[in-house]
């Protein structure tokens, strides 16, 4: 397909590795952050941790939005959908977060709950229209370039009036997430997560433009390369990165000139603004309560916001225990050294976020990166 | 979540859709968030919405950077400044 075989090519990659070793200087270790999960994925899928010099790394971030989103809501919307007037429209990702005591909203709907998993919150509008008796809830989470979408359905359900749509808004915003996993001074140094820069989000810069970075890189000192999600792109813009590393710079860089501007999409952006306002404050797993990191629908719009018609109110609920999502969202643990990686947690039972997505960093890991962990030992016992 | 496609634009539609077509499965989709799409562009398709165009100069320049990222002994070329 046209603007993908040829950002998957093997050779190229392997050549442009080869200039990433030569380049990396001998004696100094370089460890980034790729922040979106669509990143993680691409990095495991083809191997590029492979192709990089034993002392270039790459770290997990926080970029995965059904990762982050903390049990609580989850809980809420399976209460939601439990209600027997209301119809819940969700994303396919969605199912299977586990909730609190086990429950998930596959299991939800198993036991009856009208649950319906769409392509795109158009349908859910759609579905609203044409089951009038129902109260149609669209469940909508996501990063920046979700919410767009998000916010065109609901002008669409006003358009066409109807009176039965509304949405649980969860969605997240990313420089501030970014800033929680760089804003380390207050925390016990074990915490911290000493990162020499990151592979900046791929279509979430095709909304929000380069331009948010600019503040980041310039106060944390860190070099930002917004990158497309194909192997070719990440393994430019980890050069990219070595390359500012070597030359002291902190700059933002654009890899992925074919989709993302400096300014981002105007008109995605007036559509995010005219509907959606930031909250105080929001939960996330892993990172906590950070302020003004997502949205909420503005008040000339608080009849489509489920939240309010509904009167949700939300309940503390807190993850299990031993799973380790919260540290492997801020960098802080690789997926093999939570205990319940592969052995009671994996994608067909997961126990935690992370294993949930593909582009969660434990499912990234289980599906591919788990068997190079295999052979690199058996190659160490080989040699010694 | 947010992986997005290319996807060509085969068709313009009433109302701010198009038709676009994908391994032989034809979809209608949103291009409101997207200005002047013409049949033939290429857009990054997220459920169901197209969130930009692609630029195929910008394509082109990218893989040429590439192969010379690739290739031994060329003196470091900086990134586009964003």
């Amino acid at each position: 397909m046209k603007y993908i075989d040829e950002y998957r090519d093997g050779g190229l990659a392997r050549s442009i590795a080869a200039t990433i070793a030569r380049e990396a200087l001998p004696g100094r270790h370089y460890k980034f952050m790729e922040f979106c999960g669509g990143h993680t994925h691409a990095i495991s899928r083809y191997g590029i941790e492979d192709l990089l010099p034993p002392n270039v790394e790459m770290v997990h971030g926080p970029g995965c939005p059904v990762c982050v989103l903390p049990v609580g809501r989850i809980d809420d919307a399976i209460r939601l959908a439990l209600r027997p007037e209301v119809t819940l429209c969700t994303y396919a990702d969605l199912m299977r977060v586990p909730a609190s005591g086990g429950a998930n909203l596959l299991k939800a709907k198993a036991a009856g709950a009208d649950i319906r998993m769409i392509y795109s919150s158009m349908d859910a509008v759609l579905i609203a229209e044409a089951e009038p008796t129902r109260q149609v809830v669209f469940f909508a989470i996501g990063f920046e370039t979700t919410t767009p979408s998000t916010a065109l359905s609901i002008g669409l359900a006003r358009r066409k009036r109807l009176s039965n749509f509304s949405v649980f808004c969860n969605h997240v915003l990313t420089p501030p997430a970014i800033r929680a996993i760089l804003d380390t001074a207050a925390l016990p140094e074990v915490e911290r997560v000493l990162v020499d820069g990151f592979v900046g989000p791929a279509h979430v810069s095709t909304v929000i433009g380069t331009t948010p970075y600019r503040a980041l890189a310039v106060e944390f000192e860190k070099p930002v390369v917004v990158a497309g999600f194909e192997p070719l792109d990440v393994v430019q813009a980890i050069l990219m990165l070595v390359r500012q590393v070597n030359e002291g710079r902190n700059e933002v860089e654009n890899q992925y000139i074919r989709a993302v501007t400096a300014e981002g999409n105007p008109i995605a952006q007036r559509e995010i603004t005219e509907i959606f306002e930031p909250r105080d404050t929001f939960e996330w797993r892993g990172l906590g309560s950070l302020p003004l990191s997502a949205l909420r629908l503005r008040d000339a719009y608080a009849g489509y916001d489920a939240e309010r018609r509904f009167t949700i109110v939300p309940e503390p609920a807190a993850d299990n225990p031993a799973c380790e999502c919260g540290d492997v969202l801020r960098g802080l643990k690789k997926p093999a050294e939570c205990k319940l990686f592969g052995t009671v947690c994996s994608p067909e039972a997961p126990m935690g976020s992370c294993m949930v997505s593909p582009e969660g960093a434990c499912a990234a890991h289980w599906t591919y990166g788990r068997f190079r962990d295999r052979a690199k030992t058996i190659s160490d016992r080989a040699a010694a | 979540m947010c992986l997005a496609i290319p996807i060509r634009v085969e068709a313009l539609l009433p109302e701010h859709m198009a038709r676009v077509t994908l391994g032989g499965v034809s979809k209608v989709v949103s291009i409101a968030l997207v200005e002047n799409v013409r049949v033939g562009d290429y857009v990054l398709l997220h459920v169901g919405y197209a969130l930009t165009r692609l630029d195929p100069d910008e394509a082109e320049r990218t893989l040429a950077l590439m192969r010379q990222a690739a290739v031994p002994g060329l003196p470091s070329i900086r990134g586009a400044a964003a």
